[in-house]
């Protein structure tokens, strides 16, 4: 039991997940299509009926294409924390989630692994997207796309283990539609990635408060201010708490003695 | 000098909520002993495993695994244990030897470890030349094959296996019924067998039945057969479950 094992251990458990993530060539596909669908036609239709102030990190007036793409990567890795608790539920229902388990590792450290091999797929397909909004003349400076990749790691790791967290609590795979409807969807649309908080205090300054609040929201703040370069404290020490907080969550929900797991019952 | 046995379990009881699964299992496995556990369903077999296993842990009794407590060493337990579960645990898009790399690596073995222990294992099995194929282009039985290979790729000193001919024909069942007896005696490991297929035991097993998480009957094959003073294992397992189908 020494510090090769786990090292063995984590680069096992991330070559797999990248390996099947590139054998499953429709879900890269998917995954890309779609923050691009929203980005090439959601985007494009709301140009016109929203006015952007010039608010940091922007310094100058900014179209609602180049607004967005933040709050996209972030919907990837949003996207892509819940797809790998699905697929947790899932390897937990066909019985592979206990090769994993029954390894002679700590369960923490089995879970972490998990975690930063599904935020690893996410920063590949966040790459990709930036890649082809590249060509859509969405364009940050040369720097913000290497300052992006430790704020894309601390939020992919934050949405993977709330991911994870919910997966502990779920018990068939068919209740995973509730996690679309009750966490996904409110998480993405009562937050900063599709439109400032200002904007919606105009509307709702009960909303605007729940955004702001919103762990989702301080991602995406904290991956819009690295991108331009900037350094965004409140924004990463919120995402870093919530982090720690779903993770811990989620190890007791995994946790054989304490956990959902003995709830579930076996045969 | 004694020697420990490799699965020791002592007053082991655990319940879902209110409903026992199990009541004050005692049994034990030396080393080189292949142990059938014979019980109809819902006798608690799973649950038997998934404790040893450690996937739920139990407050009453005791499990050791070559002298390890799976409570308060379970990564010393763990590394003895090797397992085949009832359900296919491989990844059918990936091929047999990427399925066997990620177990290897879980296990902390070095590539060039893994690459010696993988070849020795698969060879054993008929299954080298194989090595490339996915997983989802192989059938049943050979599916089974590559998980018994990998439940080996780590030098366990237990072998757990769930039901794993559940489902397979005939010829594959009986090649792996008789693969495992070879191991438990050349290599001396300590097989437990959930089973409820009774022509899977041999003359020389142990048994143990379970019937609603109590043990009604373990020893040898006689043992079983004077306890329940039958000729036929069949009729034994009939009386002592008081009739249920296996």
């Amino acid at each position: 039991m020494n510090l090769m094992h786990y090292w063995r251990a984590m680069w096992g458990i991330i070559g797999r997940e990248l390996w099947r993530f590139v054998t499953q060539r429709e879900r890269f596909i998917s995954a890309l299509v779609r923050p691009l669908v929203w980005l090439f036609v959601f985007a494009a239709g709301f140009r016109a009926a929203l006015g952007l102030a010039i608010t940091p990190p922007y310094e100058t007036y900014i179209l609602y294409e180049v607004y967005i793409t933040p709050g996209l990567i972030g919907m990837i890795q949003l996207f892509n924390g819940m797809q790998s608790s699905l697929s947790m539920v899932y390897d937990r229902e066909m019985g592979s989630m206990r090769i994993l388990m029954v390894c002679p590792l700590p369960r923490w450290f089995l879970l972490l692994s998990k975690l930063l091999a599904g935020t690893g797929v996410s920063i590949l397909q966040v790459y990709v997207f930036l890649g082809i909004s590249w060509f859509y003349d969405i364009h940050a400076p040369w720097q913000g796309y290497l300052w992006i990749l430790p704020a894309l790691v601390l939020s992919g790791l934050m949405l993977g283990a709330l991911g994870l967290l919910l997966s502990s609590f779920i018990k068939q795979l068919e209740n995973f539609a509730g996690v679309m409807n009750f966490v996904i969807f409110p998480m993405f649309f009562m937050s900063t990635a599709l439109y400032p908080l200002w904007k919606m205090k105009e509307s709702s300054a009960f909303l605007s408060q729940l955004a702001q609040y919103n762990p989702f929201s301080q991602a995406v703040e904290m991956i819009r201010f690295a991108l331009y370069g900037q350094f965004n404290q409140q924004a990463c020490l919120y995402t870093l708490v919530a982090f720690v907080v779903f993770m811990a969550a989620a190890i007791v929900g995994y946790n054989p003695s304490k956990g959902m797991m003995v709830k579930k019952g076996g045969g | 000098m004694k020697t420990l046995p490799a699965l020791a379990i002592e007053n082991l009881s655990f319940s879902y909520g209110g409903k026992k699964a199990l009541d004050q299992l005692n049994f034990s496995i030396n080393a080189g002993e292949c142990t059938v556990l014979l019980g109809p369903n819902g006798a608690g077999k799973s649950t038997l495993f998934s404790l040893i296993t450690h996937l739920y842990d139990s407050h009453e009794g005791r499990i050791q695994l070559c002298g390890f407590d799976i409570k308060q060493q379970t990564r010393l337990a763990l590394s003895k244990l090797g397992v085949v579960f009832q359900q296919t645990t491989l990844d059918m898009d990936l091929s047999v030897l990427q399925n066997l790399y990620y177990h290897t690596a879980l296990h902390g073995l070095s590539r060039q470890q893994a690459n010696v222990r993988i070849q020795q294992e698969l060879e054993r099995l008929n299954m080298y030349e194989r090595r490339f194929e996915k997983i989802r282009q192989l059938n049943g039985g050979h599916r089974r094959r590559v998980e018994i290979a990998r439940a080996l790729l780590h030098k366990p000193s237990v072998l757990l296996l769930d039901e794993p001919t559940v489902g397979l024909d005939v010829p594959s069942r009986l090649a792996i019924v008789e693969y495992v007896h070879q191991l438990a005696e050349e290599e001396k490991l300590a097989v437990l067998w959930a089973s409820h297929l009774i022509d899977e035991i041999y003359p020389e097993d142990h048994l143990i039945v379970l019937h609603k998480g109590q043990i009604k009957a373990k020893g040898t094959v006689n043992d079983v057969l004077d306890a329940s003073q039958s000729t036929q294992i069949k009729d034994a397992f009939y009386s002592l479950t008081q009739g249920e189908q296996a």
